[in-house]
């Protein structure tokens, strides 16, 4: 499968080492040049050497999705440390590219909820954070 | 009519003002904190402080009653979204998005976010009526009802030169809707002549442009006044 990837910070370099290391064709765009290293860090290849993609560019511009592949990517996932260019690109990957399974980041939950019903699969942390703390502080509470 | 304007720059702040003065309600949302300071002096209780992107903070500013969301932001990304969720969400029947980088009109376009307005875009019109060099001007475009106005000026060498209106079999979906001539402009009668350097605008299905140039200014340039 290839699997593109936008936003390289910690959970998007992770993402898409883990998908590298299953055997899936992967690229990661980032507007950070450097952000390249965090997809080298603890690897023994570089991450060009394993094969993976890199390409540096704004995810709104359509020329750097289209160089990093987004018209035969089966998998977009928006990673950017933003919730509104997540919920843009999304739409875009979706919409224009017609790519089949879109994932994306929404810190906030409300939005994570009505982007999930209109057929978007959104991975909310936030929320995620808000049900540990709160199973964490049951027995205190009680 | 209730307005809720998102973004307080210098657009914002001036959409806002005149909307007042004509007697409507309206909110002006700001998510910067010094800018909400610098306009709550000027619009009391209509300032709001918030992230617009956020459902709460729309819903807090009546969201579900306005009829009409105007987002302003400096960021295109915040001015889609705001438009989305006020659209397809609350179910607004007015909204009107501003962009700031015209490379990002087809995002808008793509969401259905219309009208979206760019000020290069309008700049950029206004400049080719100014100096109609191109023979024909783009007066308006009705994207989603597929619906254009043009405006051509007529040259010496067009087949139209000295025809009567009746008389010209202008391709279907396009009527002449009004003619200027020597700074006048009239609605054509059935008789009505026209004459070279007359300025027609007509109404048209889009796609016709190409077509009704060649009855008006074939060569593609303005007569000489």
């Amino acid at each position: 499968m290839f699997v593109l990837i936008v936003g390289a910070g910690r959970v998007g370099s992770a993402v898409a080492k883990s998908a590298l290391a299953a055997g899936h064709e992967v690229s990661v765009l980032d507007q950070d040049p450097l952000s390249h290293e965090r997809l080298d860090a603890g690897q023994s290849k570089t991450w060009e050497d394993a094969n993976g993609q890199f390409t540096v560019g704004t995810a709104l511009e359509t020329d750097a999705l289209i160089q990093a592949g987004i018209e035969r990517a089966d998998v977009f996932i928006g990673s950017t440390a933003g919730d509104n260019t997540n919920l843009i690109i999304a739409q875009i990957a979706q919409k224009r590219f017609g790519v089949e399974r879109v994932f994306v980041r929404i810190m906030d939950p409300a939005r994570a909820d009505w982007y999930g019903e209109q057929g978007l699969h959104t991975i909310s942390p936030t929320k995620h954070a808000i049900e540990m703390f709160e199973r964490a502080l049951e027995p205190e509470l009680a | 009519m209730y307005a809720i304007i998102v973004g307080a720059g210098k657009v914002g702040r001036n959409l806002a003002r005149e909307l007042i003065i004509k007697g409507h309600e309206v909110s002006l949302i700001e998510s910067s904190r010094s800018c909400y300071l610098a306009i709550e002096e000027e619009f009391e209780h209509a300032a709001q402080y918030g992230d617009a992107t956020e459902l709460w903070v729309l819903e807090r500013a009546g969201i579900q009653r306005a009829d009409l969301v105007v987002a302003v932001t400096g960021d295109d990304e915040d001015n889609m979204l705001v438009c989305q969720v006020a659209k397809e969400k609350y179910l607004c029947e007015r909204i009107i998005a501003r962009v700031n980088n015209p490379r990002n009109h087809d995002h808008f376009r793509l969401l259905g976010i219309q009208p979206a307005v760019s000020a290069t875009d309008l700049i950029l019109r206004l400049i080719e009526h100014e100096v109609p060099r191109y023979g024909m001007v783009h007066l308006l475009a009705l994207e989603e009802e597929r619906l254009e106005i043009i405006e051509l000026e007529v040259t010496a060498e067009a087949p139209t030169v000295g025809e009567r209106v009746n008389d010209i079999a202008l391709p279907d979906g396009s009527l002449i809707i009004s003619v200027l001539r020597g700074g006048i402009g009239f609605v054509p009668k059935a008789d009505t002549v026209i004459e070279a350097g007359d300025e027609v605008l007509l109404v048209l299905d889009t796609g016709l442009e190409e077509a009704l140039t060649a009855y008006f200014a074939p060569n593609g340039h303005t007569a000489e006044a």
